[in-house]
């Protein structure tokens, strides 16, 4: 491998800003197929074990029986520059991996709530979740094949946001749609957060 | 091909549910394998360690190996295989993934490498602020570029 600049600079190696951002919604929404569809590697996934507590414990080093549990996570990757890496995330879709939640919101640049009109209120608790930790979202509507063609109107009417969250519709297969969800986005949060004064 | 008709009513709507405020979505909450008890984090798997030497590594924390040599003999192989793996800089998440080692215990591991010199960790944005407007604008033009 030809090597540019220096070999002795060890320790001052350019380690890139990784930034993220998650795709949430309820189980088959369309989440991973999304992440597949912008990112410039095949989704990986990673696992978090979680010990599960037979009893209700509050002291991890009790000797109470455990079993283990393992919650998977999607992700992909954008190189957007040398100094910059944007990660997609999915989030986990069963409900009982909350706690996951909230390491993968901290620090997020954002969500995507898919939400599939089969069956609009498996997105709610992404909804309530970004709403109430102030995570900024954009709902896209991934429209799946024979599921009627409700209006943007009608979906914010019943997920009920303020006219300030962009919904669009969608479709997660398909990359320039998956570009607009994200751009939509980002748009979003550079409209919408006062972000951090540099110094 | 059933018609779409009497299906507009059926969106279901979101906040009569807030008519319980203060729910806050909670592990476990309301579910039905609520019953399963409380999931933790298996600190124990690990020998006990919980923080990965002090830098608080999370799934995007970004890693590179050294160019310093660590004495053979004295890693484990995972440590190696960790090592091998970031030459070039690789979050956390993509480590785990790659050795399909789980999370927890890979911040262990890049703990035990990170004390000893041997990588190299930049922390993510403070999750506090928002990221800057020039990270914005940079992410924005990326996936355009898309
Ligand atoms: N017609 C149609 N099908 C889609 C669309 N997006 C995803 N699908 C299909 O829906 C199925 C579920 O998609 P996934 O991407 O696996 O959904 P997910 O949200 O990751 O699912 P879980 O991780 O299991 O919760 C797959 O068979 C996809 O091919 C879409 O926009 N339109
Ligand atoms: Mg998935």
């Amino acid at each position: 491998m030809a090597s540019v600049g220096s070999e002795e600079e060890a320790g001052t190696e350019v380690i890139p800003l990784a930034v993220k951002i998650l795709i949430a919604g309820g189980f088959g929404a369309g989440k991973t197929t999304l992440v597949g569809s912008v990112s410039e590697i095949t989704p990986l996934s990673t696992e978090e074990v979680m010990t599960e507590a037979s009893l209700g414990i509050d002291d991890l080093n009790g000797v109470e029986e455990k079993t283990t549990t393992t919650v998977a996570l999607d992700f992909g990757r954008i190189t957007i520059s040398d100094g910059v890496v944007l990660y997609l995330f999915g989030t986990p879709g069963q409900d009982r991996f909350w706690f996951m939640w909230e390491e993968l919101a901290q620090g997020a640049l954002g969500a995507v709530v898919l939400a599939d009109t089969r069956r609009l209120e498996t997105c709610f608790h992404a909804v309530d979740f970004f709403e109430r930790r102030g995570v900024p979202f954009v709902i896209a509507v991934n429209r799946f094949d024979g599921a009627h063609a409700y209006t943007e109107h009608e979906v914010r009417e019943a997920i009920g946001t303020g006219p300030d969250v962009p919904i669009l519709m969608a479709d997660a297969r398909s990359r320039e749609s998956a570009k607009d969800v994200l751009i939509t986005l980002v748009e979003h949060v550079m409209t919408h957060h006062t972000p951090a004064v540099t110094g | 091909m059933h018609s779409g008709e009497n299906r507009l009513g059926a969106l279901p709507s979101r906040l009569p549910r807030g008519a319980d405020e203060g729910a806050e979505p909670q592990p476990g909450d309301s579910l039905p394998d609520a019953a399963a008890g409380p999931l933790v984090r298996p600190y124990t798997m690990t020998g006990g360690r919980t923080r990965p030497g002090s830098i608080e590594l999370d799934l995007i924390s970004v890693v590179v190996a050294a160019r310093q040599h660590v004495e053979q003999g004295t890693l484990e192989p995972e440590h190696e295989a960790i090592l091998q793996l970031c030459r070039r800089p690789l979050s956390v998440a993509e480590i785990s993934a790659h050795l399909d080692i789980p999370l927890t215990v890979i911040k262990v591991l890049l703990g035990d490498l990170i004390s000893r010199g041997a990588v190299l960790a930049r922390a993510p944005l403070p999750t506090a602020q928002p990221p800057q407007m020039n990270v914005l604008q940079a992410v924005l033009d990326g996936i355009r570029r898309l």
